[in-house]
């Protein structure tokens, strides 16, 4: 067998560039009349496809297969304070699906203490919970959780582990990855399964989210992905689901600990970071005056979002400067973007045209920032936001 | 102290565009970039230099091109660079790119810490520095937004989180990954300019490394992309009507099947 990697066959090749096309990344040129593939090619194949002459071939080097004994899988329930967080039940529903799909069980992986209500985990899919509960691990500290997880990981076997693309999930997890030395993929927003092969096809944004990739780990066990938060539903737990909860032990004399939290400050002053907010409402000039930003807090509250604003209403002096989104601000990528009075200046669309779904509303019905929206309501704003408030309030 | 920066040369995405017609990368005309997460992470190195003493070393795994970025570190404040660079480097996955910094590391001098990019903006993954910390066997601390104190034997720092900050204390050496929040940048003086034209940048591949080629690169690599598509947007906004209160229950019906709210 060649080298592993991508190669162009010159005596094939025909320069007709329908592989430089069929490149998402643009890294193919043709050079005095042969395709050229440029460093930063992740192998996804596209161009071999497009190539009618045969010439690209992708070498991938063989390795030993997947090991056959692990199966199962695995969630890793985040949990703080002793209450279980959000995201593992979304991973759960998720996790619940993929696991019928490989005829295998699910189980739920929670360390902490004093965790409760770890039966929640088994109503909302988990055939099993392994809960490791001890006051050492009451903070979530990363080098236990990180050296027991790999522990269990050896000696039970999983053949997938998720967890969610949280703080803590995206720095200890990929420690786990190192020392099992197996494949991660950050992030994902999309898990399906290949059953035939027994694959998790993991799909994730890339690119600042202007391209999507999906990733396979073939060859090693756990096949192991991180999950953005709020991207899976959560489900309806069923109370009337049996399952089991085995007590795992954990001393820490067998563990290393070579970080320490000393104390921590809960953030007060911004509930919510907009750069990590998952829902955003916006207002600008449209607003009018800095009281009716009120308006923009209020509709924020009712649905947990954080505050935005477009430069226009900064440069009025209606709110710092740290809410603004745009070009000279900050660049935002939430699940849901409410634009309220926002006409949508280039720079201002710079800062948050990749948001999941974005709702405009403005009484200019030709305003830019329908172009970009999901969904518009033209109308006096001044009307929208308190109907929109008491609807949510309704729920 | 000797402390090393870990960068990656990546295209300057925030002006990255879709073709709408073949739906590809447009790349002409966009430069290559240091990520701009990992220019905190030598910010923080040079300043840490400057108050107690020591060389910041830049590392960095890419093709030869990628001599710019090392170049532009050395403008930065970088006393010494390091190019890792090698055609069996390519395809290389979290895993096996943490792999190959991680072997480089080990073989310089002494490290006390090494300092990342909370993450690229091109992977996005932030997985390159806690894996490595592992290969090298050092603590690890994410998304530090300041250094409290660092002594001989271990540092303390704030750190981000959902829900607010964290002091911790780690041992030294370590490895920290850094959030934009820590430092600003400064800019290339005029000296470090003139430096980094003449500086000398070491090059090492898998001869240097003295690692199997199997470990590197696709070969090492455990995780493959099998397909690459683009995100559908929607450019025609669904305009509601009726009255106001219909409206209203039609953009909150719709949130709620997207599980929006």
């Amino acid at each position: 067998m060649s080298e592993p990697g991508i190669k162009v066959n010159p005596d094939e090749c025909i320069g007709c560039g329908n592989c430089t096309s069929a490149c998402p990344f643009g890294l193919i040129e043709i050079v005095r009349g042969k395709a050229v593939i440029k460093e930063g090619c992740t192998f996804c194949g596209a161009c071999k496809e497009a190539c009618g002459y045969y010439a690209i071939t992708i070498e991938t080097p063989e390795k030993a297969a997947a090991p056959e004994k692990a199966s199962g899988v695995w969630v890793f329930a985040e949990q703080r304070g002793g209450a279980i967080k959000g995201v593992s039940f979304e991973l759960l529903c998720r996790g619940r699906e993929l696991a019928d799909n490989l005829k295998t069980e699910l189980v739920a992986i929670c360390f902490g203490n004093n965790v409760q209500g770890a039966d929640r985990l088994i109503a909302h899919g988990a055939n099993k919970v392994y809960l490791v509960d001890s006051p050492d691990l009451a903070d979530n500290p990363e080098d236990h959780l990180t050296y027991k997880l790999v522990e269990m990981v050896r000696e039970y076997r999983p053949e997938i582990v998720l967890a969610g693309a949280t703080a803590l999930g995206r720095a200890f997890i990929p420690r786990v990855a190192a020392i099992l030395n197996t494949g991660l993929t950050a992030d994902c927003t999309g898990l399906d399964i290949d059953a035939e092969k027994r694959l998790l096809l993991q799909t994730r944004p890339t690119f600042g989210g202007n391209i999507m990739a999906t990733i396979i780990c073939p060859n090693k066990r756990p096949q192991m992905a991180t999950v953005r938060p709020r991207v899976f539903k959560k489900g309806n737990p069923d109370n009337n689901r049996k399952g089991q909860i085995l007590k795992i032990d954990f001393k820490k004399d067998g563990f290393t600990a070579r970080t320490k939290l000393l104390n921590f400050i809960e953030d007060v002053t911004e509930r919510v970071k907009l750069e990590d907010a998952e829902i955003i409402v916006s207002g600008g000039r449209g607003m009018g005056k800095p009281e009716n930003f009120k308006l923009i807090a209020e509709l924020a509250e009712a649905l947990g979002a954080a505050v935005g604003a477009s430069r226009a209403a900064v440069d009025e002096g209606w709110i710092p400067y740290s809410h603004q989104v745009g070009q000279t601000g900050k660049t935002v990528c939430p699940r849901l973007y409410i634009a309220c009075g926002i006409s949508g200046a280039i720079q201002h669309l710079a800062g948050m045209q990749t948001s999941d779904v974005i709702v405009a509303i403005n009484d200019d019905p030709n305003a830019p920032i329908f172009q970009v929206a999901t969904y518009g309501i033209v109308g006096d704003l001044f009307q929208v936001i308190p109907m929109l408030i008491k609807k949510l309030k309704q729920e | 102290m000797n402390i090393v920066a870990c960068l990656k040369q990546v295209p300057g995405t925030t002006e990255v565009k879709i073709d709408p017609k073949t739906n590809t990368l447009i790349r002409q005309g966009i430069e290559n970039i240091i990520n701009p997460f990992d220019t905190y992470a030598l910010e923080e190195a040079v300043r840490l230099k400057d108050k107690h003493g020591g060389k910041v070393t830049v590392v960095t795994m890419g093709p030869p091109q990628a001599d710019a970025a090392l170049r532009e570190a050395i403008s930065l404040g970088a006393d010494e660079a390091l190019l890792l660079s090698d055609r069996a480097f390519a395809g290389a996955d979290t895993w096996a790119t943490a792999f190959t910094l991680s072997r480089a590391i080990v073989k310089l001098e002494k490290i006390d810490l090494v300092i990342c990019g909370r993450q690229t903006i091109d992977g996005d993954t932030g997985q390159v520095g806690p894996e490595m910390a592992e290969m090298l066997t050092m603590p690890f601390v994410a998304y530090v937004s300041r250094i409290e104190e660092i002594k001989e034997a271990y540092l303390r720092v704030s750190r981000m989180t959902e829900e607010g900050h964290e002091t911790i204390e780690a041992t030294l050496p370590a490895v920290i990954t850094v959030a934009k929040e820590i430092n600003v940048p400064r800019v290339p003086s005029l000296r470090g300019i003139m430096r980094s034209k003449s500086a000398k940048i070491l090059t090492w591949g898998i001869q240097e490394l003295g690692v199997d080629k199997d470990s590197v690169g696709l070969a090492g690599s455990s995780t493959q992309v099998i397909k690459i598509f683009f995100p559908q947007r929607i450019h025609k906004a669904e305009i509601f009507s009726g009255d106001l209160e219909k409206q209203a229950d039609a953009l909150i019906d719709r949130l709620k099947s997207a599980r929006i709210c």
